[in-house]
């Protein structure tokens, strides 16, 4: 069992990688209340949870949810094609590509969520299984139908 | 336009986070870093008060490591909710404060050692006690090598005025901070002026 390490170190290396798949899988502007939800319900939880061991996998797992209840709430799967569009320019991130993102945005939601943690948040197969809360088969099948799709669909 | 604000908008939302986390009461350990003119202290509070002063020579990522194994893992960087400690130290360091008006947190030090450091956070603005003198105070004349244990693992040093307490007859006895930060203390406070060794 490996000791909880102060939140303010969760918070600081994990941050940018929470950012990074909520942005994938919601959108800049969804990205910014999952990310406040994701973390604030972390902090809530963080005293019971006991080990440190994989501190980036229950993170991620958690903003998988929260992307999951902003796509219930808004009513509706995909993030428009200009939302996402817009997110690329503003940040001004070269490598990333508006029209991958979008298309990244318009796939099914296990798919999509398998594809931004493997890319947005590098997470292996292992990890990106223990976030979606499926086997670590079922993940390689998402990616793999998702990534599939994509090169479709991008020619 | 591109990265720096990319990243002014993560710092909001880094804020954000803070601002929430605190409204809903999940901050249970508040911290900072200060200056001083000794280096910089790593200040420490919960709900009760201040639970943690860490000295320039203290590894500041173990002090919270500890903070967040004894205390609570909620620790976040809040340097809001420290500026009234700061404010108070930054008045001592320029000799116009003799006396903290803190709320104190006292849950780092149990039995003996809490009620030496009671004692000692009694002790005036610039005078000094013995070791022997906290051991009494605390109930036990005779644990003076005890009393001096208790100072040297005060968590809250230079609001509980550890550096006040000596080796009967005066010599310096030990510091946390190092014996040079302990004399400047003194001599800040008017002790050491034409009194060392008496």
């Amino acid at each position: 069992m490996t000791a909880l390490p102060p939140f303010q170190t969760v918070l600081d290396e994990h941050s940018a990688a929470v950012m990074a798949i909520l942005q994938g899988a919601v959108g800049r502007d969804g990205a910014e209340d999952c990310f406040q939800e994701t973390f604030l319900a972390a902090l809530r939880a963080y005293p019971k949870l006991g080990d440190a061991g994989n501190l980036r996998g229950w993170l991620l797992t958690i903003a998988h949810r929260k992307a999951i209840d902003h796509h219930r709430a808004r009513g509706r799967a995909p993030v428009p094609v200009a939302e996402v569009r817009e997110v690329a320019v503003e940040d001004g991130i070269p490598e990333h590509d508006p029209g991958l993102w979008a298309a990244v945005g318009a796939l099914p939601p296990k798919q999509r969520a398998a594809v931004a943690l493997r890319y947005g948040g590098d997470l292996p197969h292992g990890e990106i299984a223990a976030a979606l809360g499926c086997s670590p088969e079922a993940a390689r099948r998402s990616l793999h139908e998702g990534l599939k799709r994509l090169r479709k669909e991008l020619g | 336009m591109t990265t720096a604000t990319a990243k002014s908008i993560e710092l909001d939302t880094i804020n954000e986070f803070r601002a929430r986390a605190t409204a809903e009461g999940l901050l249970d350990v508040a911290y900072t870093t200060a200056d001083s003119p000794f280096g910089p202290l790593l200040l420490a509070r919960t709900e009760r008060g201040l639970v943690r002063v860490g000295l320039p020579n203290q590894d500041a990522d173990e002090l919270l490591a500890d903070l967040a194994a004894r205390v609570s893992p909620r620790v976040l960087e809040a340097p809001k909710e420290l500026d009234e400690v700061r404010r108070e130290l930054d008045l001592y360091f320029e000799g116009k404060l003799d006396r903290f008006d803190l709320p104190l947190d006292w849950r780092l030090s149990g039995g003996f050692r809490q009620r030496v450091l009671r004692a000692i956070n009694r002790i005036p603005y610039g005078q000094t006690r013995s070791y022997t003198e906290m051991a009494r105070k605390a109930g036990n004349e005779r644990a003076v090598r005890a009393a001096g244990t208790a100072c040297g693992s005060n968590p809250i040093p230079l609001v509980v005025p550890c550096h006040r307490v000596l080796r009967t007859g005066g010599a310096l006895g030990g510091y946390g901070g190092g014996l040079p930060m302990k004399e400047a203390l003194l001599e800040l406070e008017g002790v050491l002026d034409g009194k060392s060794g008496s």
